[in-house]
């Protein structure tokens, strides 16, 4: 009996000790930082992000972090949803309890923010979202969104392969592509795909196929070879993210075929999206072609935003990161593409090397 | 002699568990005064964000007084918001057809898993565990994609905000009254029947005693199938309810919802003092368990620069802390039950 005492009490220690660890730790952070009650020196941010799932993620919460720091007169609330809808609802009834200055949310869903968002705006809290888009009944709901332009990605690639077959004297006729697809559904499947599609209509190029790759290298592997087989003109593909690259990489090497740009001597020229280390590692050692950026340092861009907001300023609802595009070499210097909000802009097309990508983040 | 230890370790582990949360809360509201945690409306949180768990726990309650478990709750959950979703988005139901479907579905769901565990004496984890499987593949096939509700009786309800008579004045100085959804106002309204159920009525009280000796329960002439059977449909009937629930405060339907929230819903229930071998257990426990979770939760968002996975830890630590609790309380009701029941023997002997 007295041993069984003596371990109940050493676990009620071990549970205080948690309980206390949590409670000094914070009684410290509260004294330091003035919270959101005192008056404006410090803004707070409350962030709820989806999860540290992917290295484009955990450059994503980075980003936030590095913006929203105490140097730079913020208060971040920083919680992590791990993948579930319920938590970050949660934690945003949490963020107003608070009383934050601004609300800041990567949604693990689109659906479902109805509810919580309106609380925010009852509360007076401006909730911008990041990344994914929500789809809730009344636009009025959230200050702002920023991510990427998936759309304006596909284009940019394009545009690309339309100047750099110009500038190499090949017939847009000539071009073979086949387009290994993301998940089919996925907004970043949807942007890039159309892009290639209108492209495709208007240079007048020749789409083999189009098939999905679900964002994996395995699979992106697997549809590359059977394509292979079913064909042996292709010249060009078009992959809609790294992973399926490297696994599209693995699949023509082991085919048989040269992985590279020079199409008129029977390479094969890769195509890619996303521009991860990884990636970007590949167009240095001419393997990929071309890599057209999907950024995840969303936090200069909003701390940008609520900026204005402090200054009393409107913001465009709709904001998106920028955006640049990686080449192999400078055979094509620049290109002129439209966003999804129907401006033309011109892009550098930005030469791999070593430092370009030591001075990435992600 | 028996009966009073029993009582006594029952109060003794909801004491423990009422008292841990109030003390978690308090050293909140201290600690963190200057970030609202004192508000009403963090303690109200509580159980907006956490009504459909406080159903579903109940629900679990009480097979886990019979000796049972159900693993297959947070399929049923993902299920009956796919379906609510889908039926009201895409077949043109109302509102309130759509919850007659979702009850329908967790009645089925405990139809069936009761008939295999109490009628056939399959193990309850295994039957429960084919239908958390069941329940996943089935959200699935219906659709991978998320479905948004946007039904306008369903957001209505979802969005009918109860003011209550308190509140506090937020930085702006604006009064902000503090608020309630319906979905708070069934789970309470369940704990209190469940707990009526569970302490005043026959049923009930067979439950405790089946999970306590089935053995003897059925030498007592008590209709241990039949009893088991109907604790397992009541268990489904709340599960297809607190689904409902949890969906109105996601209007959305998505096959990743409630991944994990079974394990949730059994530590809520094993912390509020509910024994996983049987015959002990109370939902207003329960309903702590339930809260204490929460309230971890909270603290660490609150706090926030804390992973969040602390959360886990802490809860780790908890169930820990209940579980080696449970099990002295458990070996010195059993040596007192012994003893008692020999004293008894030898008095009846002396009878004789």
């Amino acid at each position: 009996m007295k041993k069984k005492v003596l371990s109940l009490l050493l676990c009620g220690v071990m549970v205080m000790g948690t309980l206390v660890g949590c409670g000094s730790s914070g009684s410290s952070d509260g004294g330091s930082s003035d919270g959101g009650s005192d008056s404006g020196d410090t803004i707070t941010v409350g962030f709820s992000q989806v999860g540290a799932e992917s290295d484009w993620r955990t450059a994503n919460t980075a980003s936030m972090k590095e913006t929203f720091s105490e140097e730079n007169g913020y208060t971040l609330i920083f919680d992590d949803a791990q993948q579930k809808q319920e938590n970050q609802i949660t934690a945003i009834r949490n963020f107003i309890q608070q009383e934050v200055d601004y609300i800041v949310l990567a949604p693990v869903t689109e659906t479902g923010w109805d509810t919580v968002l309106q609380e925010a705006k009852d509360a007076g809290i401006p909730v911008i979202i990041v990344d994914r888009m929500v789809d809730v009944s009344d636009d009025s709901l959230y200050t702002a969104w920023v991510g990427s332009d998936f759309r304006a990605e596909g284009n940019k690639a394009c545009e690309w392969l339309n100047a750099f077959a110009e500038a190499k004297g090949i017939n847009a006729g000539d071009l073979n592509i086949v387009d290994i697809q993301g998940t089919i559904g996925a907004s970043a499947q949807i942007g890039r795909s159309e892009g290639l599609n209108d492209a495709v209509k208007k240079y007048g190029w020749n789409l083999v196929a189009q098939q999905t790759g679900e964002f994996t290298q395995a699979k992106g592997q697997e549809v590359m070879e059977s394509l292979l087989k079913q064909n042996d003109n292709i010249n060009v593909v078009y992959c809609e993210n790294d992973n399926e690259a490297f696994g599209a990489i693995d699949a023509l090497e082991a085919a048989g075929y040269k992985v590279g740009d020079d199409i008129a001597n029977g390479e094969v020229m890769v195509m890619s999206f996303d521009s991860t280390n990884a990636g970007l590692t590949d167009v240095l050692s001419g393997k990929i072609t071309v890599n057209t950026e999907c950024n995840p340092l969303h936090g200069p861009r909003v701390e940008e935003i609520i900026k204005k907001l402090q200054s009393g300023k409107d913001v465009d609802q709709l904001q998106y990161v920028d955006e640049s595009i990686f080449a192999v070499d400078d055979t094509v210097t620049s290109i002129e593409a439209e966003t999804s909000l129907g401006e033309t802009s011109k892009y550098d097309v930005t030469v791999v090397t070593q430092d370009v990508i030591d001075g990435r983040a992600y | 002699m028996q009966r009073k230890m029993k009582v006594n370790g029952t109060v003794f582990l909801l004491f423990i568990t009422i008292a841990m949360f109030a003390l978690m809360y308090i050293a909140g509201m201290i600690i963190f005064a200057d970030k609202g945690f004192a508000k009403p409306q963090m303690f109200l949180n509580l159980f907006i964000s956490n009504a459909g768990l406080l159903v579903i726990a109940c629900g679990l309650t009480l097979v886990m007084i019979t000796g049972g478990i159900d693993i297959s709750v947070g399929s049923v959950v993902a299920l009956v918001c796919m379906v609510s979703a889908d039926l009201m988005e895409n077949k043109g139901f109302s509102a309130v057809q759509a919850l007659l479907v979702a009850l329908l579905i967790g009645i089925a769901f405990g139809v069936v898993q009761g008939y295999l565990v109490s009628y056939l004496e399959i193990q309850p984890f295994i039957v429960t565990l084919a239908g958390m499987f069941f329940g996943r593949g089935m959200t699935a096939i219906i659709s991978t994609e998320m479905i948004s509700i946007k039904n306008e009786t369903f957001l209505a309800w979802a969005n009918a905000k109860i003011y209550l008579p308190f509140g506090y004045t937020n930085k702006h100085g604006m009064l902000v009254k503090s608020y309630i959804y319906p979905t708070v106002v069934v789970a309470v309204l369940i704990v209190i029947m469940v707990a009526v159920l569970l302490k005043f009525t026959k049923f009930g009280r067979s439950l405790y005693a089946i999970g306590g000796n089935q053995q003897s329960a059925i030498m007592m002439g008590l209709n241990v199938k039949n009893a088991k059977m109907r604790a397992y449909v009541l268990d489904g009937f709340l599960a297809g309810l607190g689904g409902f629930l949890f969906c109105l405060n996601s209007c959305a339907g998505f096959v990743e919802q409630a991944k994990g929230l079974e394990m949730d819903a059994i530590s809520a229930a094993v912390i509020g003092g509910t024994l996983l071998s049987g015959g002990v257990g109370t939902v207003v426990g329960t309903m702590f368990g339930v809260l204490i979770k929460g309230t971890i939760a909270s603290l660490i968002t609150t706090q926030g620069t804390l992973s969040s996975w602390w959360v886990r830890i802490a809860l780790s630590a908890l169930l820990c802390f209940f579980i080696v609790l449970q099990a002295i309380i458990g070996s010195t009701s059993k040596k007192n039950a012994k003893t008692g029941e020999i004293h008894k023997f030898t008095k009846r002997k002396k009878a004789a």
